[in-house]
């Protein structure tokens, strides 16, 4: 067996990876874990959106991976820079649960469904389709992208493992 | 930058002390419940980056039982007890004389007696931080999920992601006997909230 070469997507947080390696990201609750990918050049990213939109950023300088609409394009950027074709890409995604259900009127507490919203509302502005995703519900996931075949695994402990 | 990254020692010190309150009082109604000494270690209290948060309980991927409630009021956040799996059968033994039903899954009943348990516990934490702040402080009804620390935690942060990359949070850990039981109590106030804390104890804002 080839030792496989995993690469580490924090909270907030995006990255890249080709021919084989994989790109994990651990505990999405209400973030979303998107892909993105080429299977030409089998070149992935992930990034772990921790919110819906950089308009509501006060940071005095954003952290662009934290947000749908600041790192979507960044990522594509990126991957393009590694030699993939935007026009090939396909999308996946999982996450943005509810992880608490109870009545609040507080904003956040729906940031989960925003933050799914958000992604798709990227994807079509740059016309990458959404091949598959596992959203929603209120349990957490782990995901792991493989840039070999393009498979998302994800991992829940409630409802064990399944690939889209 | 971070506005929280210029709260000076002497603040900090207020805070660990409104921790140590509330924590205080929830030892005392957990020690109540189980008819045993629960201690419990002084409150930390730090400005953690979202990355850190869980490997106070483990890690992201940690299964932890978290009861959540959010904070209404005057001085808004998010408020979770985390104990882990083996604590939590401990509680259950302990609390009901229960001897749980299986390793994997908690039945209707044990479900409900955790979340009785948070709801008290987080109850007495926050009435004791309302008294001593004057503060009106609500609680929603509590929430409970058995899950990744890594996902249940990061559903306290979403107030600190719009300004930064990490959160100030105050942890306690209790301990039941000699053995760590491993419970955690998480009062991440909002970022607005400081000021308000602040102000009602009588600290000088700069």
């Amino acid at each position: 067996m080839m030792h496989e070469n995993v690469v580490k997507v924090g909270m907030a947080d995006l990255n890249i990876a080709s021919n084989g390696a994989i790109l994990k990201t651990t505990g999405l609750g209400s973030c979303v874990g998107l892909t993105l990918f080429d299977e030409r050049t089998k070149v992935a990213g992930m990034v772990h959106v921790m919110l819906p939109s950089s308009d509501i950023a006060r940071e005095a300088s954003i952290n662009i991976a934290k947000y749908a609409d600041t790192s979507i394009p960044h990522l594509i950027n990126l991957m393009k820079q590694a030699g993939a074709e935007p026009r090939r890409f396909v999308a996946k995604m999982a996450g943005g649960a509810q992880m608490f259900a109870f009545t609040s009127n507080h904003d956040s507490m729906r940031i989960g469904p925003r933050n799914v919203e958000s992604c798709k509302e990227m994807l079509k502005k740059y016309s990458i389709p959404l091949l598959a995703e596992d959203t929603g519900a209120n349990y957490g996931r782990t995901v792991e992208f493989d840039s070999m075949t393009g498979m998302l695994l994800i991992r829940s402990v409630q409802q064990g493992v399944k690939e889209i | 930058m971070n506005p929280l990254h210029k709260l000076e020692a002497f603040k900090l010190d207020v805070l660990k002390e409104v921790g140590n309150i509330g924590a205080g009082n929830a030892a005392t109604a957990l020690s109540r419940l189980l008819d045993k000494p629960v201690d419990m270690n002084v409150p930390t209290v730090s400005l953690i980056p979202f990355e850190k948060v869980a490997d106070r309980v483990g890690g992201f991927e940690q299964v932890v039982i978290a009861v959540f409630l959010r904070v209404e009021g005057d001085a808004p956040g998010n408020m979770f007890f985390l104990i882990e799996e083996s604590s939590a059968r401990k509680l259950l033994r302990g609390l009901l004389s229960m001897e749980t039903s299986s390793e994997d899954g908690y039945s209707e009943m044990e479900y409900s007696a955790l979340a009785e348990i948070g709801n008290i516990l987080a109850g007495s934490y926050l009435s004791s931080l309302a008294d001593f702040t004057q503060l009106y402080l609500s609680p929603t009804v509590p929430a409970i999920a058995i899950d990744m620390a890594g996902a249940i935690l990061s559903y306290g942060l979403v107030q600190y992601g719009e300004m930064g990359d990490s959160a100030l949070l105050i942890d306690t850990t209790f301990l039941e006997g000699r053995e760590e039981m491993a419970g955690h109590f998480f009062l991440i106030p909002d970022p607005e909230s400081f000021e308000k804390i602040f102000s009602a104890l009588g600290v000088p804002n700069e």
